[in-house]
């Protein structure tokens, strides 16, 4: 039994305590908006926040889930929208926009510590996330949109 | 032709309008599309009229348009849409986008080759366009006056002598009983009465793809609902010889495994077959799925070595071969010697890896197969699934979710089949999860291609003769077991149409067996004719000392139309005379987009080079300046892409633009990383560790896109960027090192100055 708190929820997982976290989230609390791209934490679809990090929740297994703050998508905020998603609807990032919930979380977390990103580091903040529809340049676009506080 | 009827009690729209609304059809006869390579069974043989598209308008001013086309990222649920609600004079905030289900009345659903908005442009104009029309007949007959003393705005329409408005929602009912106008009678409006066509809108989803709440096929689920991974045979055709499922069965969730039939060649939109296992979640079907035991007959694809096959490619390549242009006397111009020029590229085979793997969901009961599935092409969907499960295609009921990405991958429904076969067997909804490696290794992927190119120079440096011979195993491959040489519709994509003003020239096709299955992946063949020419036209350029941009505007010649006459050139199932092939519009972008990025005259730093290619494909012309800084362990990187695009007319541009933009990296992946190889039959790639795709750090910095101000008929915008940026790519990283690409991924070439590994 692992107990941990998804968007400010308390729940119970009984199943396997190897079941990486992306598909409890996905198939048993249907939280939909982080997304299954590899597997193997390469692509970033999968980012949600463990304690306000962003983490890759294909391959964090539950067992190492207890006592954790989760956030995804669905709970980046309670009201309205996050700054970094109001930047992101402004420079029209998307475009399948299947990555995205996990570009977004990426964002949000590096924007917490990080308030005037140069392009480096943007670059080394967001480069584990893949976008197959090439809007790197909107996403660079956006995070100084959030950054600047210009939304 | 377009007519438009009244089909406000057909019983498919049931629950989509409320009753007594006005729903208008718009029935559409599309032209063959042989572009895009589909069997004969087209849109033009089936049956007789196929609505393409309605609007809907409800009593309180609700505005209901179906989108028929399926969303992958190019906003084609907006655009087309935005269209009818132009004609219509709408209230954008007010429109309500429902999607298709896949149904031949809508004409065309296959949502491939760039053509959405130049194949139902004009029938979203007409049916927005009717039911303008009778919203101000119905006000008219309401107040007693004349309608041409009716105008409109958003949502109303206006008496004008006397001010008097009513509004959409209030006439619904009564427009719903007059007769729907002939297309003669409709007028549409003119260029400068447009609100959204040509200025455009954001994705009608945006917010929801921002928020997590957009709902793409991964995200399906039905009551009931069980989960399936497939074991598919490593190799092409190959057979489940035996197995042992012991080990599977005690993963926990796993509920059981089931044998799926190998494909009758050819495999067109079959299931591969193999062994399916399926559970209670997605992690215990994959889970299971590891512990299955296979013993596979691999079948005939197994000596296929794609090392080995590339050497045959090459050598076919430099074997006389099918003609399939031929203008001048090539032969008797290279008979005499001189300069002669002459040089092989070489482009593998290259996956799709869409963000969102190959998923569907299916339920099938009381004979019936009901589908969510994120498609390309619903109907080819339908198709399948009625063929693998013997019932009608009406019984089909194919739901087309968001697409996290396609590519051209999506348009080939078998993952929608392998759900479909299974709900029939277990008697239960199944949702068919492929798994990252899944995709990589049983893609239909995009034709490997070696192409042999020879010139003999003038006096002056420009060619007196060229010949230009391509092989690569085609995309008919999959429907025709026998098929090795191009069909028109591929041998069209910058092959056949090479625009060059040369007296003797020659286009050739030699032949090669597919021994995967190969597909159509953005923009297709013309990546790795693109490839060859452009690079070749670079070539030239620098061995008769000119500058490559002059060079190329000298190779393209005097604006003129190519004729095609004995050509069997396709032209993207469009007309010769709507969208003739204009050199002088490749000139225009070519110009413009020389004079925008600075060619000759911006200051580079070092181990900087810029490279120039044009090329015309889906109808659009593009010409893209790529700089690359290369340092010296070869590393690249591409500060800035120009790109000018002459489209014609352009719906939504800002759309557009972000289209270029997204070209240039997916070009960047293609041209640096994309190589799929395979040994004994298998691919040896199997995830984004071994098939790279481009980073943000590896992604052009800032691409400026061009757009042509243009009236002609509007032409393709998804696909036609990608083709120029590979060219220019390469012919810029010979700019900036001197060395040139003949073979992609250019990870294979040491462009350092030092050795790797020193």
């Amino acid at each position: 039994m692992i107990q941990s708190k998804i968007n400010g929820v308390q729940q119970t997982f009984n199943g396997d305590p190897e079941m990486p976290l992306l598909w409890y989230l996905r198939d048993e609390l249907k939280l939909t908006g982080t997304k299954f791209g590899c597997g193997i934490a390469l692509c970033g679809a999968c980012t949600v926040h463990k304690n306000g990090e962003a983490i890759r929740s294909c391959v964090v297994a539950m067992r190492d889930l207890s006592g954790a703050e989760i956030t995804t998508i669905e709970g980046l905020e309670s009201k309205g929208l996050h700054p970094v998603q109001q930047a992101w609807m402004r420079a029209n990032v998307p475009q399948c926009g299947y990555c995205q919930p996990g570009q977004i979380m990426q964002a949000a977390a590096f924007l917490k510590n990080q308030k005037k990103p140069t392009d480096e580091q943007i670059d080394e903040a967001m480069s584990g996330n893949i976008c197959r529809c090439g809007t790197y340049q909107r996403i660079r676009a956006a995070i100084k949109m959030a950054a600047e506080g210009s939304v | 032709m377009t007519l438009i009827e009244n089909v406000s009690r057909r019983s498919f729209l049931k629950g989509m309008v409320s009753t007594g609304a006005l729903v208008l059809g718009a029935c559409y006869y599309p032209e063959i599309l042989r572009a895009d390579g589909l069997p004969t069974d087209t849109p033009a043989d089936r049956a007789t009229l196929h609505p393409n598209m309605f609007v809907g308008i409800d009593t309180d001013g609700t505005v209901q348009i179906v989108a028929h086309r399926s969303e992958m990222g190019t906003a084609i649920r907006t655009s087309l849409p935005l269209v009818v609600a132009d004609e219509l004079d709408a209230d954008w905030k007010r429109v309500k986008i429902d999607q298709a289900i896949g149904d031949p009345r809508y004409g065309d659903q296959n949502t491939d080759g760039s053509h959405s908005i130049r194949s139902f442009y004009d029938v979203m104009r007409q049916a927005g366009a009717s039911a303008r029309f009778m919203l101000i007949q119905a006000a008219a007959q309401q107040w007693n006056v004349r309608p041409a003393d009716c105008a409109t705005e958003p949502h109303v329409v206006i008496h004008r002598p006397s001010g008097r408005r009513l509004a959409y929602g209030d006439l619904a009912a009564r427009a719903a009983k007059l007769p729907v106008p002939k297309k003669e009678q409709l007028q549409l409006k003119s260029n400068n009465q447009w609100r959204y066509i040509g200025k455009g809108m954001p994705s009608y989803d945006l917010a929801d793809l921002c928020t997590g709440k957009a709902l793409y096929g991964m995200d399906a689920r039905m009551d009931n609902m069980v989960y399936a991974s497939i074991e598919h045979p490593p190799v092409l055709g190959g057979k489940v010889q035996s197995y042992d499922n012991s080990e599977a069965l005690k993963v926990a969730g796993v509920r059981q495994t089931i044998a799926i039939d190998p494909f009758k060649p050819p495999p067109a939109f079959q299931p591969l077959g193999g062994i399916a296992v399926i559970a209670d979640n997605t992690w215990s079907a994959f889970q299971g799925r590891k512990k299955l035991k296979v013993v596979w007959d691999n079948g005939p694809n197994e000596t296929y070595d794609s090392a080995q096959y590339k050497k045959e490619l090459q050598e076919t390549a430099r074997k006389p071969a099918k003609v399939v242009r031929s203008e001048g006397d090539v032969d008797s111009v290279f008979a005499k010697g001189g300069k002669i020029m002459e040089a092989d590229y070489y482009v593998p085979l290259l996956a799709h890896t869409s963000m969102e793997p190959m998923v569907a969901l299916a339920d099938f009961r009381d004979g019936r197969a009901t589908i969510w599935a994120p498609t390309q092409n619903p109907q080819a969907a339908q198709d399948i699934v009625s063929k693998e499960l013997g019932i009608a295609k009406e019984n089909v009921i194919c739901h087309v979710t968001l697409l996290g990405g396609g590519f051209g991958r999506k348009s080939k429904p078998d993952y929608v089949a392998e759900a479909a076969v299974l709900s029939k067997k277990i008697g239960r909804p199944v949702k068919v999860v492929w798994t990252r490696e899944d995709d990589v290794k049983f893609d239909y992927y995009n034709a490997v291609a070696a192409m042999y190119m020879r010139a003999a120079l003038g006096a002056d440096g420009k060619p007196t003769a060229w010949l230009q011979r391509s092989v690569f195993p085609p995309i008919t491959s999959i429907f025709d077991v026998d098929a090795v040489y191009g069909d028109p519709g591929h041998l069209q994509q910058g092959w056949t149409d090479v625009p060059f003003d040369i007296a003797n020239l020659r286009v050739e096709n030699g032949p090669a067996k597919a021994h995967v299955r190969i597909g159509w992946l953005r923009s297709v063949a013309n990546i790795y004719h693109a490839f060859a020419v452009q690079s070749f036209a670079d070539e030239l350029a620098h061995a008769a000392g000119r500058d490559p941009l002059d060079y190329l505007l000298d190779l393209i010649g005097k604006p003129r139309t190519i004729n095609f006459k004995d050509v069997d050139y396709p032209n993207y199932g469009a007309s010769l005379q709507t969208y003739p092939w204009e050199t002088g519009r490749l000139r225009r972008v070519t110009e413009m987009v020389a004079e925008k990025a600075g060619w000759g005259k911006r200051k580079l730093g070092k181990g900087a080079g810029l490279g120039i290619a044009a090329h015309k494909s889906f109808l659009t012309y593009v010409a893209t300046i790529v700089e690359v800084e290369v340092n010296d362990q070869g590393e690249i990187k591409i500060p800035r892409v120009d790109t000018a695009v002459d489209a014609g007319l352009v719906v939504n541009p800002e759309i557009t633009r972000a289209q270029f933009e997204g070209a240039a990296v997916f070009g960047t992946s293609v041209a640096k990383t994309g190589e799929i190889t395979a040994t004994k039959g298998t691919i040896n790639q199997s995830n984004f560790s071994d098939y790279p795709v481009a980073r943000i750090d590896e992604a052009p910095l800032q691409t400026n896109v061009y757009l042509v101000d243009s009236s002609a008929p509007p032409a393709g915008v998804g696909e036609p960027g990608v083709p120029p940026f590979v060219a220019a790519f390469c012919n810029a990283i010979y700019a900036a090192t001197g060395k040139r690409i003949r073979e992609l991924p250019t990870k294979n070439t040491n462009l350092g100055n030092k050795n790797k590994g020193e």
